[in-house]
């Protein structure tokens, strides 16, 4: 169990520090780590873990807070929050005392301009994974088509298409 | 009358009460924040930090935001943490970010739990694959407005092009990814602006 919970913290500090561009540019890196470096989920468990996450209000880290609890319960959630939050929480403290007037910094709108491309690419690696995933049967491609698009061209409440998508999958099961 | 009225407007966005918030305001207003952020919690943020509870000016909103965008890990979380920091200390730091967290954790393992206790059940399966489905199309029209928003030049979007399939199709570790590509980045903005 130790073991375990410090290979976690490993993991995610690590991930902590990489995290450029946020919650959705880390989901690749993310899914390589527990499905395929550690196997603590096969691709469909991980994809399941994803779909559950953004049901849920907050960040968009919470994915992080319910692999931590698929992989060694509560300890296991508290252990991998606090391992991907930590190391970046404290960088942001520590440069938002020692960095003023960042914004006006011509260096820092080139860093800027480097990163945007590299995090674009990451959260489009993503975005593959889990529509290689949904689309495996025909009722997860017709939904992931349907929702792209409404995303796309309008303006409904996350959560309204999360729930009209889950309760499509239940009607397909039951008909 | 009409002057007036502009400079108290102005007033609003441009100066602070003048007092700081207290480490259980920071978890309360933290609290909020992570409840009813669906999907993008920063505008939320920003109204309630800036115009409702006006714990800093929009100006200084701005630079802590710039700085926390910067950096690693969630733009929020960064946020909630500086800004703990800044009134409070370390106490406020973790109050903000305890406050942030508390209730998605709660609801994201709650689900967890009951997905456990219904996964043999079809229909429960079937809901969550819809679930799931929907959540990679929000993902899927979040990744395309990001590429839109993409500068329309042969640089960006080769370097974006080429992370995608590095992670998707070879599978690179982002340890390994990430300095590279971000290295190429530079290189070709700096060839491109000379």
């Amino acid at each position: 169990m130790i073991s375990l919970l410090t290979r976690l913290a490993g993991v995610f500090s690590q991930l902590s520090v990489l995290s450029f561009g946020g919650g959705n540019a880390i989901l690749p890196e993310l899914q390589r780590q527990v499905v395929g470096v550690n196997s603590w989920a096969t691709p469909d468990q991980f994809h399941t873990l994803f779909g559950l996450s953004q049901a849920a209000p907050g960040p968009n880290l919470m994915i992080v807070t319910l692999v931590g609890w698929h992989v060694a319960g509560l300890l296991g959630a508290l252990v991998a929050t606090l391992a991907m939050i930590g190391p970046s929480a404290l960088l942001a403290v520590v440069a938002t005392r020692l960095w003023h007037g960042l914004r006006e910094r011509p260096w820092q709108q080139r860093v800027q301009a480097a990163l945007t491309p590299v995090s674009a690419g990451l959260v489009a690696a993503g975005a593959l994974f889990a529509v290689r995933t949904s689309a495996a049967t025909t009722t997860g491609t017709v939904i992931v088509v349907a929702a792209t698009a409404l995303a796309l061209t309008r303006r409904f409440h996350p959560l309204a298409l999360l729930g009209t998508g889950a309760a499509c999958g239940l009607l397909v099961t039951v008909i | 009358m009409a002057a007036e009225l502009a400079k108290a407007a102005a007033g609003a966005t441009s100066r602070r009460d003048g007092r700081d918030p207290t480490v259980v305001e920071l978890f309360r207003g933290f609290l909020w924040l992570g409840l009813t952020g669906f999907g993008g919690v920063l505008p939320l943020a920003r109204r309630m930090i800036v115009e409702q509870r006006r714990w800093l000016t929009a100006t200084e909103f701005a630079d802590l935001l710039a700085v926390c965008q910067f950096l690693p890990g969630g733009n929020i979380l960064n946020l909630a943490a500086a800004l703990g920091a800044r009134f409070r200390g370390a106490r406020g730091s973790v109050a903000a970010l305890a406050g942030l967290l508390a209730l998605p954790a709660v609801i994201v393992i709650a689900l967890g739990v009951c997905y456990q206790a219904w996964e043999g059940n079809t229909e429960v399966r079937g809901a969550v694959l819809g679930l799931a489905a929907v959540a990679t199309g929000l993902l899927a029209a979040t990744s395309a407005k990001i590429i839109r928003a993409l500068p329309r030049r042969w640089a960006p979007l080769t370097v974006a092009a080429v992370c995608c399939a590095a992670v998707a199709v070879l599978h690179c570790p982002l340890l390994v990814v990430l300095p590279i590509m971000v290295a190429v980045s530079l290189l070709l903005n700096r060839k491109a602006s000379r």
